[in-house]
């Protein structure tokens, strides 16, 4: 869905490849705020010039660099580059400056708008009516109507919202703040300044915060410059296009791939067919832990933002996690295999993958925005490309691992053809929110009416990932 | 009468900047102007290079006339206004 924050984020991304290409990145990077936003044009916030301080973030977080580590406030984008591009002092280490260091969702404060806390109000829409449905209708005597208007008594209030529905003007309404609203995990919260951020700790990026930031004020920490400037070293690149890819971009999926090598990667393979061998594993795997008569479970592994959650918040649950690899990593194993020298590059809809994948070993993690931002950058249009031979395309049920319920389809299918009539009890929890913790807790207590449990994390599973384009 | 030429760009960088929204256009014009409007998909116009990146998704109309940052709303409308002969 294209906004304002996605238009601007994208429109960077393309002159960043376009100006990457024509070898005039470093003199051009620092010029792109002022290109953007000239004096005398419009702002989109209160000037240009914070317009302007604000796209420098967003170039940080492109090259890589969050608005968090940013030590030297006057350090320009292209010494920040120099940095990058000369492999720079990103030794690795370990605890929670570098935690901090490598998160891939970053908050720029100056792009905040530091949204006043969510409470109920009643506007001047309120008419002082006679009847006054808002006062019968709240449960904690919250409301007075006083000069002739109501009024809400925040302290009592439990924002329950009764009001706003008895109200026939519609007077009452909720404001919110809606990073923290959308945080499943309570991760982002204002600080003393009343700028939101993120306690990396808890945050299992997820990427609903990212989503909702109507300031877009949430960012995330692209690897795009180290793709680019590994393509122009000559290193064997191969791309992992995930499964999500299946019409987010205009074209087959053959098209995709082939567009994939006309940019640049020396090959390409399609993550379902890593898809493929989870389904195997997982399959295998859940038949053995259910064998014996004691009332057991299994979760899905392959959401890493739902892996995420588990690990940070929900250790009970642990122990239910299926230890199947995800298909990323399984695709990974197979390119490396044919060849070691190889380096992967998952391209996806996930924020949440970034951090999966480092902790696995794929080299790099590219949104589709990001690989769309290349392909607009080298002129490609996957609609004219001829379709990517492939030996054979992934089966249907590995390429639907991307949309919720799918994982349980290709579960389900395949120990039927193990065992002839097998009945799955399946349960999915499509999408996570405010309530999944509570009621995976639950589920970890016995309270799970199913022995296959699988979670994604976006609603409708990774085709609605939060870098998806359709 | 010769039909409306509409021309709608799905280079990547449209597509990125918009266009997706563009490609079911003719099922939202109303029922009575589908057969005066031929609407076509295009690969990239070359427009967001030669104009301005930040103009895109690029619609071009009877070969000529331009519309930047094209929505399905603005395109609709001005189909409308081609097929009653106005501007």
């Amino acid at each position: 869905m294209v906004n304002g924050s996605t238009y601007l984020r994208r429109e960077l991304l393309i002159r960043l490849v376009r100006a990457f290409d024509a070898g005039d990145l470093r003199r051009e990077i620092d010029r792109i705020p002022v290109k953007l936003r000239p004096k005398d044009a419009d702002a989109s916030r209160c000037c240009v010039y914070h317009d302007r301080a604000v796209i420098k973030y967003r170039l940080m977080a492109l090259l890589g660099v969050s608005a968090e580590e940013e030590t030297d406030e006057a350090k320009t984008l292209s010494e920040y580059l120099d940095e990058i591009l000369n492999g720079g002092s990103r030794a690795e280490e370990s605890g929670e400056a570098f935690e901090r260091r490598v998160a891939p969702l970053s908050v720029c404060g100056p792009a905040c708008s530091g949204c006043p806390d969510a409470r109920v109000v009643s506007t001047s829409n309120c008419r002082g009516c006679f009847a006054r449905p808002c006062v019968y209708s709240c449960p904690k005597n919250a409301i007075a109507v006083t000069g002739g208007r109501s009024a809400i008594d925040s302290s009592k209030c439990i924002k329950c919202g009764k009001c706003i529905s008895a109200c026939p003007y519609n007077a009452i309404v909720k404001t919110t703040v809606p990073c923290e609203e959308a945080c499943p995990v309570n991760a982002i919260r204002k600080n003393e300044r009343g700028v939101a951020e993120i306690d990396f700790a808890k945050c299992i990026f997820c990427g609903k915060c990212f989503m909702a930031c109507p300031f877009g004020a949430v960012m995330e920490r692209s690897q795009i410059v180290g793709v680019l400037s590994a393509m122009k070293r000559g290193e064997k690149l191969v791309a992992m296009i995930a499964p999500a890819a299946d019409r987010q971009f205009p074209g087959t999926m053959e098209q995709l791939m082939a567009a994939c090598v006309a940019a640049g990667f020396a090959d390409v393979v399609e993550v379902a067919l890593g898809a493929e061998k989870t389904t195997a594993h997982e399959t295998a795997e859940f038949l053995e832990r259910m064998e014996g008569e004691e009332k057991k479970f299994m979760t899905t592994s392959c959401c890493p933002a739902y892996v995420n959650l588990i690990g940070k918040h929900l250790k009970e649950l642990v122990e239910h996690v299926s230890l199947t690899p995800s298909p990323m990593v399984y695709a990974h194993e197979m390119v490396r295999e044919a060849d070691p020298a190889a380096k992967t590059v998952f391209i996806g809809p996930c924020i949440a993958k970034r951090s999966e994948a480092r902790r696995k070993g794929i080299d790099f993690v590219l949104s589709f925005e990001e690989l769309g931002a290349i392909l607009a950058g080298r002129k490609i249009d996957v609609m004219a490309c001829a379709p990517h031979p492939v030996p054979r395309p992934a089966a249907a049920t590995a390429r639907n691992f991307a949309r919720s319920c799918g994982v349980t389809e290709a579960v389900l299918a395949e120990a039927t053809k193990k065992i002839p009539g097998f009945q799955l009890a399946a349960k999915q929890i499509d999408g996570i929110d405010r309530k999944t913790p509570a009621m995976l807790k639950l589920y970890a207590a016995g309270k799970l009416p199913a022995n296959f449990l699988e979670v994604m994390a976006c609603k409708g599973g990774c085709v609605n990932g939060p870098c998806s384009l359709a | 009468m010769e039909k409306i030429k509409v021309e709608i760009c799905c280079g990547t960088a449209c597509y990125l900047l918009g266009a997706e929204k563009l490609m079911n256009i003719e099922d939202m014009l109303p029922e009575e102007c589908r057969g005066k409007v031929e609407i076509e998909a295009r690969t990239c116009l070359d427009l967001c290079e030669r104009e301005n990146l930040g103009g895109a998704p690029y619609v071009r109309f009877n070969g000529s006339e331009i519309m930047d940052r094209a929505t399905p709303e603005r395109v609709i409308s001005r189909i409308l206004e081609l097929v009653e002969g106005i501007g």
